[in-house]
C-alpha cells in the first residue's frame, strides 16, 4: 500500500466523482499511509472490510487517473479531426465512453467488494484441534472471560455444524413422513437451519448492539453455530432411537448445556444487559430443537394421540429458561425488579405459543384422525399481566 | 564515461571468427508453426472426431476415478461433461419414487440436482477459503466425477428393487451404498486433500463425508412406486 501511495501523490487532483471530497484525504502525504481513524469501526472483530474498500478506492483513483490521461491524449489526437467529423458526433462518442467507463468501474467495485471470497478468509483460518476444542467447550456452561475479544470468531465450524443439522432434520422428516405442501423437503430444512442461525444471530446481535455489549455479529454468529452442536447429537440420536424419555433427557440435558453455555458466555460481557434477552435466546434455541424433534417424536409407532406431547414438552420447555432466570442472583445488583421477570415469562410463553402453533401445523399433516380437534386450534397470545401468566399455567398443569 | 554507459556491448562490436574453422552442422528447423495451425482448425475435422475424443476424454477420467492413483490427469484438463452427465442420470433414477401422489416419496429431479451443484460448490468455497490451491472448476469437476460409485450403487439398488423389498434386499442395497460411498469419499479426497496444507485435511475431507453420505442416504432411502 505504501508503494500505491507514493506512485499516486505526485499525480494531479484527479476529482472526477461529483463528491470527490476524500480524494484530498487519501494522495497527500507524499508517500506516507494515513488511515482514517473516522472509518474504523471499533466493535468490529476485523476491520478486513475497511481496509479491502480503502485499497478499492486508492485502486480507482490510480484507474480514474490512468483513464483521464488516456482521454486527454486521445482529446487532443482528435480534436484535429473536429472539423470533419462534426461535433455532435465526437461528443456523442466521449459521453457514451465515459458513460460506459463509469458503468464498467461501478461494476467491477461492486463485483471486487463483494463476490471477492478473500473477505471471508480469514474467518476460516482455523486447525482441526480448535474445531475439536471449540465442539467441547461449547457443551459446557462455564462463566467466561471477561474480554469479549477471546471469544472465538470462526466460520468454519458454525458452517458445517449448520449443513450437518440440514442433513439431519432431511433425514428425520424422510423417516417421520413429513409432508410439505407448500415447497419442498430441502428447502424447507436449509431455510430452517439457516434461517435460524443468520436469524437469531442478527437478533442477539441487535440486542447486544441495544444494551451496549461489546460483542460483534461474527461472535454471536459464531456462538450461536457451535451451539448446535448439542442439538445436532440429540437430534442425531434420537431419530434413529425412538424412546420419548431418552429424547427428553438428552434434550434437556445437552441442548440446556450449549444453551447455558451461550447465555453465561454473552451475559457478563455488559453490566447491563437484561434477564429477557437470555430468556428469550434460551427460548428461540430451545423452540427450534424441539419443532424439529417433535414431529419425529410424535410418529413413532407406540404414540397414539398428540394429546400427551403438547403438554409434556410445555413442562420442560419451562426448565431451560430457569437458570437463566436464577443467574443474576449473583450479581451485587439489587434493582431487580419483577418487571424482567414477568416480560421474560410473557415472552416466554409468547414463543412457546408460536412453537406450539408451527408444530401443530406439522402435526395436523402427520396424524389426521387421531388428534384430538381442540390441538388445532393455536393457543392465544397472552396478555401482558403477572395474572395472565398463572392462569394458562395453570391451565397448563391441569390439562396433564 | 557517459558515452560507455549508453552504449555497455560496445567493447564486444570487434569480435570476428577467423575464417579457418569450419562451422558446418545440421540444422532442423521444427514445423511448429504448421501443426500449430493445424490444431486450432479444429474446424475442419468431421464432428465424430470431436464427439469421439470428447468421449475419450471423459472416459478416460471415468477411470481415473474407478482406479483412483494420485494422478493429475482430473486435474489438469478438468471439463464439467462427466460430472452433467452423471447427474443427470442419478436425478433421472431418483425419479419414479413413489411420487405419484401427492406425498413425496422420492426427492424430485431438481432436488437432486440442486444438492449435487450447490453441495459442489460449497465444498469448493470452502477448500479455497481455507487455502487450498486448486481451482473452482478443477475441484467441481472432481467432486463431480466421483459421483460416478453411487451412481452406479443407484443402477444396482434399482435392478435389485425389481426383486422384491425386503430386509434381504435392504441389506444387499446397504452394503452396496455403503461401499460405493466410501469409494467416492476416498477418491474425491485423493485428489483434493493433496491440494490442501497438511495439517488441514480433516477440515476440508468432513464437507466431502456429509455431501456424499446425503447423496448415498437419498440413493439407500429410495422407494419405488407401489
Amino acid at each position: 500500500a505504501a508503494g500505491n501511495m507514493s506512485a499516486g501523490s505526485g499525480s494531479r487532483n484527479t476529482n472526477t466523482e461529483p463528491w470527490g471530497s476524500f480524494d484530498d484525504n487519501l494522495i497527500q502525504g507524499g508517500g506516507s499511509a494515513v488511515i482514517d481513524m473516522e472509518n474504523m469501526d471499533d466493535t468490529s472483530g476485523s476491520s478486513f472490510e475497511d481496509m479491502g474498500e480503502m485499497h478499492q478506492r486508492m485502486k480507482e483513483e490510480e484507474e480514474v487517473a490512468a483513464e483521464a490521461a488516456a482521454t486527454e491524449d486521445d482529446n487532443t489526437d482528435d480534436g484535429e479531426f473536429l472539423g470533419m467529423k462534426g461535433i455532435k458526433g465526437q461528443l456523442g462518442r466521449q459521453v457514451a465512453d465515459e458513460v460506459w467507463q463509469a458503468g464498467k468501474r461501478q461494476a467491477s467495485r461492486a463485483f471486487n467488494l463483494y463476490a471477492n471470497i478473500d473477505i471471508l478468509r480469514p474467518y476460516f483460518d482455523v486447525e482441526p484441534v480448535q474445531v475439536r476444542s471449540r465442539l467441547i467447550e461449547s457443551m459446557i456452561p462455564v462463566r467466561m472471560i471477561n474480554f469479549p475479544q477471546k471469544i472465538a470468531g470462526e466460520l468454519y465450524g458454525p458452517l458445517m455444524l449448520v449443513f450437518t443439522l440440514v442433513a439431519i432434520l432431511l433425514h428425520g422428516m424422510k423417516t417421520s413422513g413429513t409432508v410439505i405442501r407448500e415447497g419442498t423437503l430441502m428447502g424447507t430444512a436449509i431455510g430452517t437451519c439457516f434461517g435460524y442461525w443468520l436469524g437469531v444471530s442478527s437478533f442477539i446481535y441487535f440486542l447486544a448492539y441495544l444494551v451496549n455489549a461489546q460483542i460483534t455479529m461474527l461472535q454471536t454468529l459464531s456462538l450461536l453455530g457451535y451451539g448446535l452442536f448439542g442439538h445436532c447429537v440429540v437430534l442425531l440420536v434420537t431419530y434413529n432411537i425412538h424412546f420419548h424419555f431418552l429424547f427428553y433427557v438428552l434434550w434437556l440435558l445437552l441442548g440446556g448445556l450449549s444453551t447455558l453455555r451461550m447465555v453465561r458466555t454473552t451475559f457478563p460481557i455488559s453490566p447491563s444487559f437484561p434477564l429477557l434477552s437470555c430468556d428469550l435466546t434460551v427460548c428461540v434455541c430451545v423452540c427450534v430443537c424441539v419443532s424439529g424433534g417433535g414431529p419425529a417424536v410424535s410418529n413413532s409407532r407406540s404414540h397414539s394421540s398428540a394429546a400427551p406431547l403438547w403438554d409434556s414438552v410445555a413442562a420442560p420447555h419451562a426448565l431451560p429458561a430457569l437458570p437463566a432466570l436464577r443467574l443474576p442472583q449473583d450479581r451485587r445488583r439489587s434493582d431487580m425488579t419483577s418487571l424482567p421477570v414477568v416480560m421474560s415469562l410473557n415472552r416466554h410463553l409468547l414463543s412457546e405459543s408460536h412453537f406450539l402453533f408451527v408444530v401443530s401445523g406439522l402435526l395436523d399433516s402427520l396424524e389426521g384422525p387421531n388428534m384430538a380437534p381442540m390441538q388445532r386450534v393455536a393457543r392465544d397470545v397472552p396478555e401482558l399481566t403477572l395474572n395472565a401468566t398463572l392462569r394458562i399455567q395453570g391451565a397448563l398443569l391441569r390439562a396433564r | 564515461l557517459s558515452d560507455e554507459a549508453s552504449r555497455p556491448f560496445a567493447g564486444l562490436s570487434d569480435v570476428s571468427i577467423s575464417e579457418d574453422i569450419p562451422v558446418e552442422g545440421d540444422i532442423s528447423v521444427p514445423m511448429g508453426s504448421s501443426r500449430r495451425d493445424d490444431e486450432f482448425s479444429t474446424l475442419d475435422e468431421p464432428v465424430k472426431e470431436t464427439i469421439l475424443r470428447d468421449l475419450r476424454a471423459v472416459g478416460n477420467k471415468f477411470i481415473h476415478v474407478l482406479y483412483p492413483k494420485r494422478s493429475s490427469a482430473l486435474l489438469r484438463d478438468w471439463d464439467l461433461w462427466g460430472p452433467l452427465l452423471l447427474c443427470v442420470t442419478l436425478a433421472l433414477l431418483l425419479q419414479g419414487g413413489s411420487a405419484d401422489s401427492d406425498d413425496q416419496g422420492g426427492p424430485q429431479f431438481a432436488e437432486v440436482f440442486v444438492i449435487i451443484w450447490f453441495g459442489s460448490i460449497i465444498i469448493t468455497l470452502n477448500s479455497k477459503l481455507l487455502g487450498g490451491t486448486i481451482s473452482f472448476f478443477q475441484s467441481l469437476c472432481v467432486l463431480g466425477y466421483c459421483i460416478m460409485p453411487l451412481t452406479v450403487a443407484m443402477a444396482v439398488c434399482r435392478i435389485v428393487l425389481v426383486g422384491g423389498s425386503g430386509p434381504v434386499s435392504f441389506g444387499v442395497r446397504l452394503v452396496v451404498v455403503t461401499a460405493s460411498f466410501g469409494w467416492s469419499t476416498f477418491a474425491s479426497t485423493a485428489f483434493l486433500a493433496d491440494s490442501q496444507p497438511a495439517n488441514r485435511k480433516a477440515l476440508v475431507v468432513y464437507p466431502v463425508f456429509l455431501f456424499y453420505f446425503v447423496i448415498g442416504w437419498m440413493v439407500l432411502t429410495f422407494s419405488p412406486a407401489q
